[in-house]
Parts: structure tokens; sequence; C-alpha cells
């Protein structure tokens, strides 16, 4: 961003802007990315201090204690973790330009994110269908809010991720195609990251409680 | 691509915003250490193993931090150089503002929660 200075013919000087030199596609798409990430951080802190707020007005209603299985929630756990180290090696063999391999992690990773909604989809039907609904105390409209935001991103996640395998399969791993994989990289760790909240201040604190 | 190279081929064809590349010691090193500190806060509360509730809740809240931690710099891979530390410099502002807005909602809300009169209370004054 340099101001050149070009004597025209009266003399005058003329200021003009530069032209900067052409960025290549996708120049900024990761740092535009992060600052979404952080964006969509914000969101999360709200919801857990809106738990946090919440969270003890049971309203004579059920406590953590007796809604929460810590062994599920391990197992789920431990889902999302083993999804984000096979979403890491997904991208190791992405930098090694082996496509069928690539996919082959990709898809594993996907069944580790399904396994991971699917185990908290039974969770929720267990707990409405013992009558812990949204509806029923704060602490339930809280609980519902922030863990329901979170598989709802994980959701989006594996929609992303099926959507990337398929453009891989069609285009291989074009530059284009690394940069979303890129973006998928940091928005599954991101999920991790904010699933490490979640089990330690929900569940894992909510059954101290 | 280290910070080194990284200034030497910033206009390189496989420019990739600056983010370090990911290494299979890197991810392993990082999930190996994210099942230790996932691991233990679990079997903490599952067993009891401290003597009172109130150091298991720090110690498991210290274990989140640093898995956290942990998964900032083995999964996302945040540097202070990547994106000239722009990435950084977001992040700085996210936790501050994540910061202000967890304490202060705490804060606030359990003050007024402790200043509240107590239902009974308030239906004897009729």
């Amino acid at each position: 961003m340099t101001i050149a200075v070009n004597p025209s013919q009266t003399g005058e000087p003329v200021f003009y802007l530069a032209d900067e030199h052409p960025h290549p596609e996708g120049y900024s798409t990761s740092l535009g990315f992060w600052i979404y990430l952080m964006s969509d951080c914000l969101i999360f802190a709200i919801l857990f201090a809106t738990y946090g707020v919440l969270g003890g007005n049971y309203a004579a209603g059920p406590a953590p204690k007796d809604l929460f299985d810590l062994n599920l929630v391990a197992v789920n756990t431990s889902m999302l973790l083993l999804s984000s180290i096979t979403y890491g090696f997904a991208m190791l063999t992405m930098q090694q330009n082996k496509v069928a391999q690539t996919q082959i992690w990709l898809a594993i990773t996907g069944l580790f994110g399904l396994a991971f909604i699917g185990i908290e989809l039974t969770e929720f039907a267990h707990m409405i269908h013992e009558g812990a609904t949204p509806q029923r105390s704060a602490f339930l409209s809280a609980f519902f809010t922030l863990v329901g935001t979170h598989g709802l991103h994980v959701t989006c996640g594996l929609i992303w991720l099926v959507t990337l395998m398929v453009q891989v399969g069609k285009f291989g791993l074009i530059e284009a195609n690394r940069r979303r994989l890129m973006c998928l990289s940091m928005f599954w760790h991101f999920l991790d990251v904010v699933w490490i909240g979640v089990f330690t201040f929900v569940y894992l604190l909510g059954v101290l409680r | 691509m280290s910070t080194n190279t990284h200034a030497a081929g910033a206009h390189d064809h496989h420019h990739e915003g600056g983010h370090a590349h990911s290494t299979f010691s890197g991810y392993m090193l990082g999930f190996v250490l994210s099942v230790v500190l996932t691991a233990i806060p679990f079997w903490l509360v599952m067993s009891g193993a401290l003597p009172s509730k109130q150091i298991t809740a720090l110690v498991i809240m210290a274990f989140a931090i640093v898995q956290i931690i942990v998964h900032m710099v083995y999964f996302l891979h945040m540097n202070t150089t990547s994106e000239n530390g722009w990435t950084m410099m977001a992040l700085i502002f996210t936790i501050v503002m994540v910061v202000i807005a967890l304490s202060g909602s705490l804060w606030v809300m359990s003050h007024l929660n402790s200043n509240m009169m107590p239902v009974h209370q308030m239906t004897g004054m009729k």
C-alpha cells in the first residue's frame, strides 16, 4: 500500500493508491475462518454463562445427579476425541497427496461423529422420556440449549464432511479442497475444545454438585 | 511449514496462510495428552478419590484448562506467528470477552440471587 506520486502534465502531483499485488485465491480464508470460530466461541461463552446462572434452578425437578450417566458421557467424549485424531490423520494423508487414504480417514471421522450424535440423541430421548424436558426447569432449558447447540454444530460439521468427501471424490485434492479441509479441521477441533468445557462444567461439575 | 521457511516462502505456490504443517508425532502427542487429561477428571469424579468436592471441582477445572491449551497447540496448531500473529490477537481478544461475559454474568447473577428476598418471606409480607 504505497502512495506513488505521478507528475502529470500540469506539473501538479497526482496521488493514487497503487494496487496491491494480487493475492492468490483463499489467501485470507484461514484467518477469516479463525475469526468466525472466535465469534462462535462467544456464542458458546454466553450459553455457558446462562447455564452457570441457571444450572442450579431445578424447580423441584430432577438434578444432574439423577439424570447424567457419566459412563455414557465418557464413551461420548472418547468418540469425539477419536474423531479428532482421525481427522488429524486425514490432514496428514492429505499433505502426502494420498486421496484414497484421506477419504478413508474422513469416513472414519464421520462414523465417530455419527456415533457421538447418536449417543447424545439417545441420552436426550432417555431424559425426555423420564419427563426431564427443556420445559421442566431452568436448569434443563439451559442444559438442552447448551448441549443441543454443540450437537447441532457437530451435525453441521458432519454434513460439511460428507460434502467435502464428495468434492474430493470428484475433483481430487486440489488447492481449493485442501483449503476447505483445513477449515473443517479447525471447525472440528474447535468443537472438541467446546466439548471439553461441556463435559467438565455441565456433566462432571453437575454430578459433583 | 516452519516459521523460517514461511518468511522466505510467503509467495510460494503452496502458501497456506502461515499455518504450521502438522506432523504425526504432534497429533499423537496431543491425543495421548488429551486421553490422560480426560480420563483423570472422569476417574476423580466417578470414584470420589479426593476427600472434598470443592478440591475435586478445582482440580477438574484445572485439567480442563490444560486440555484446552493442549488442543489449541497440537490440534488447532496455534502459535504466535501464524497470520503475522493475527490469529493470536483474535484469540486473546476472544478470551478477554469470554472471561468478562462468564465472570460478569456469574458474579452479577449470584449477587442478585443472594440479595433477593426468599419467596416465603415475600408471601408473609402481605
